[in-house]
């Protein structure tokens, strides 16, 4: 930075010293938490645990727990970017075939290319983040709504991914790599198991946890983590500020197809095999957990941990309903609910956060 | 901060065209003093078949304020925008002290120290202060992955600036949407001057500001004029012009209408003109001899 004049010792509570007290008063740690971008879903995702522990008895067992968290994981591993995606401003439509494709392409390249699972899987990574890049280098170029390009992209993945699977394998599904080289060392990272206190726990979890939290430290640590804020806030003063806003939002789509990468070998090395029609349908899922999260839908506010609160009343939600021994079909309806619930208090809070004085 | 003639800059005056449409070249005079920051000459953008500006000539020296009047559609936004790095212009030369220049970018514009400040883009409403204070410029410290907002330096650095330039802030926390217009104005400014803008480019600061608002506003712009900033100061406010103004460019549907310097005319004469000089006169007649149709009241068709 440039020279300045020596800057006063950085103590945030020592502000209120200089006269300003008197107006502080309105900002009460209670207020402090009200501001809180996950606060919505905390309040819900408690609500949601306090219920299904009194309507299903197996509900609080540690294995029933371990269910939960591996359902929520699996959601939560892309809610993440999406999250951040949202917070920046863009859908990503095509996030829940995007896992299909990498799955099915991890796995078709390493069945007849290679002997090794481990090129497949590369291989993959690569192309998934290539049609990352290409879902935000159209956005950027095209500058057409984010809607529009993604649904797009949603479109050709679902028909590439049946229609290369039948040409390639000749069914819907992909043929088995359970017996290549790697395939143990493979399923180690992305679909093993591993005992807490007596209770069997997924792989999974740990890169949602993870994930978390690096996306939290990018958010709120690093300089990229303020242009996703800007870019989703105001696209056109974070640009007159020289923040670069397009490779910005082509980053954030290539986050998406990492986790997508991620979840997609989950898939694959969970059951060795893929369904080409899986994924359709759970771009929504995604989305609405992260603005169950707190993300406001319009960008520029919400939270990577409010994406996993989000994943998390999900997971909650649809294994309670199998404890409780209730029909699934309820899911839907008490999804929709908590969406327009967590919805509105966003709506609340934009409203206070930016009205002018 | 400020430039003394430099060669680059005397032999920028020299090949100056002198094509540019109807403009009064008040330059000659003042390059003895020191080489203009900024310099255009004879500048023109076409959106397609639209001409938006036309040989536009405007000067911004170190210390001093370059007005740009105008009504709406008069072009001053498409002004700015090239000199911002928005958009790049047609014809005509863009110097940055002497240098000509086409900038690609906003980035590049603040790369070569020009900063602006836009009515309504100049900040980010949902994000902190301190956030929006640093917006793209970001101090970081660390290393590798480690490298990281340095968030204390950030938070204490907007909390004095702002002080210094008189802005009492409650909480650099608050969402920068909460302030008032004029503050968040002074916010954008305060962040150009600390970042060693030379050129501050003002649009329109305030167009949607009450009295005392404005007041607090030309302040500032003061106080950027007196630590030798050149600005330019986009209005259509003569007034507002008038009381901190040191060269006044006045635009009309996209050419330009003159360009004086301080000394050469008086507030009631730039009012006039920005009005639209003579058409101000016949609208004025028409007022006052146009008599209420009937319909409204009046007893024109009365009489027939």
């Amino acid at each position: 930075m440039t020279a300045t004049a020596p800057a006063p010792a950085p103590a945030p509570g020592a502000d209120g010293a200089d006269g300003t007290d008197e107006r502080l008063l309105g900002r009460s740690p209670l207020r402090k938490l009200l501001g809180r971008p996950e606060l919505g879903s905390v309040v819900g995702a408690i609500a949601v645990f306090v219920f299904f522990a009194f309507a299903a008895d197996s509900f609080v067992r540690g294995s029933s727990l371990s269910t939960v968290l591996y359902a929520s994981s699996t959601i939560g591993i892309m809610a993440v970017p999406v999250a951040l995606l949202m917070i920046g401003g863009e859908f990503d439509l095509s996030a829940g075939v995007l896992v299909t494709s990498s799955a099915l392409i991890s796995s078709m390249f390493s069945y007849q290319m290679t002997a090794n699972v481990w090129v497949g899987v590369g291989v993959s990574l690569l192309v998934t983040l290539a049609i990352g890049a290409f879902n935000g280098f159209m956005l950027t170029r095209t500058r057409l709504p984010s809607f529009i390009i993604t649904l797009g992209t949603y479109l050709m993945l679902t028909g590439m991914n049946l229609g290369f699977t039948q040409l390639i394998d000749g069914t819907v599904s992909t043929k088995s790599i359970a017996d290549m080289d790697g395939f143990d060392s493979a399923r180690a990272l992305f679909a093993s198991r591993f005992t807490l206190g007596g209770v069997g726990f997924r792989i999974t979890i740990l890169w949602w946890l993870a994930l978390v939290v690096v996306a939290t430290w990018i958010l709120l640590r690093t300089r990229a983590g303020n242009w996703i804020f800007a870019a989703g806030g105001s696209r056109d003063a974070a640009r007159a500020v020289g923040v670069p806003v397009a490779r910005t939002k082509i980053g954030l789509y290539m986050g998406v197809a990492l986790g997508a990468w991620i979840v997609g070998q989950h898939l694959l090395f969970s059951y060795d095999a893929v369904q080409s029609g899986e994924g359709v349908g759970n771009e929504l899922i995604y989305i609405i957990a992260a603005v169950i999260g707190g993300c406001l839908i319009t960008g520029g506010y919400g939270s990577a941990v409010g994406s996993a609160i989000g994943a998390l009343i999900f997971g909650m939600t649809s294994k309670g309903i199998v404890f409780a021994e209730w029909d699934p079909d309820w899911f839907k309806f008490f999804l929709g609910a908590m969406l327009l619930l967590a919805t509105l208090l966003n709506a609340w809070v934009r409203k206070r956060a930016e009205a002018t004085a | 901060m400020t430039t003394k003639g430099d060669g680059v800059t005397d032999g920028g005056g020299e090949d100056t065209p002198a094509d540019a449409a109807g403009a009064v070249d008040a330059a000659g005079a003042v390059d003895a003093q020191g080489g203009p920051l900024v310099r255009l000459d004879g500048v023109s953008k076409h959106y397609g078949n639209v001409r938006a500006l036309e040989g536009v000539t405007l000067e911004v020296h170190a210390g001093e304020i370059s007005c740009v009047l105008g009504d709406n559609g008069a072009g001053k936004s498409t002004l700015i925008k090239i000199i911002a790095g928005l958009h790049r212009h047609d014809a005509g030369s863009f110097r940055i002290e002497g240098e000509e220049t086409t900038l690609g970018s906003p980035r590049e514009a603040l790369d070569r120290g020009i900063a602006t400040v836009y009515q309504d883009l100049a900040v980010v409403p949902l994000m902190p202060v301190w956030r929006n204070f640093f917006l793209g410029s970001e101090p970081t410290r660390g290393k590798g992955p480690f490298r990281r907002l340095d968030v204390p330096f950030m938070r204490a650095t907007t909390h004095a600036e702002l002080r210094r330039m008189g802005i009492d802030l409650r909480d650099v926390d608050q969402p920068i949407g909460t302030l008032s217009g004029g503050e968040r104005q002074c916010v954008a400014i305060a962040r150009a001057v600390y970042f060693g803008a030379k050129v501050l480019v003002l649009d329109e600061p305030t167009a949607a500001l009450g009295v005392k608002q404005s007041g607090v506003v030309l302040k500032y712009v003061a106080a950027a004029r007196d630590a030798g900033l050149g600005v330019v100061l986009i209005t259509h406010n003569p007034h507002h012009a008038y009381l901190v103004g040191d060269r006044f460019v006045l635009l009309k549907r996209g050419v330009m209408a003159g360009s004086h310097t301080r000394d050469e005319i008086t507030l009631d004469e730039l009012t006039r003109q920005m009005a639209g000089g003579s058409e101000l006169d016949d609208l004025r007649h028409e007022l006052e001899r146009a008599p209420a149709p009937a319909h409204l009241g009046g007893r024109a068709t009365k009489s027939a």
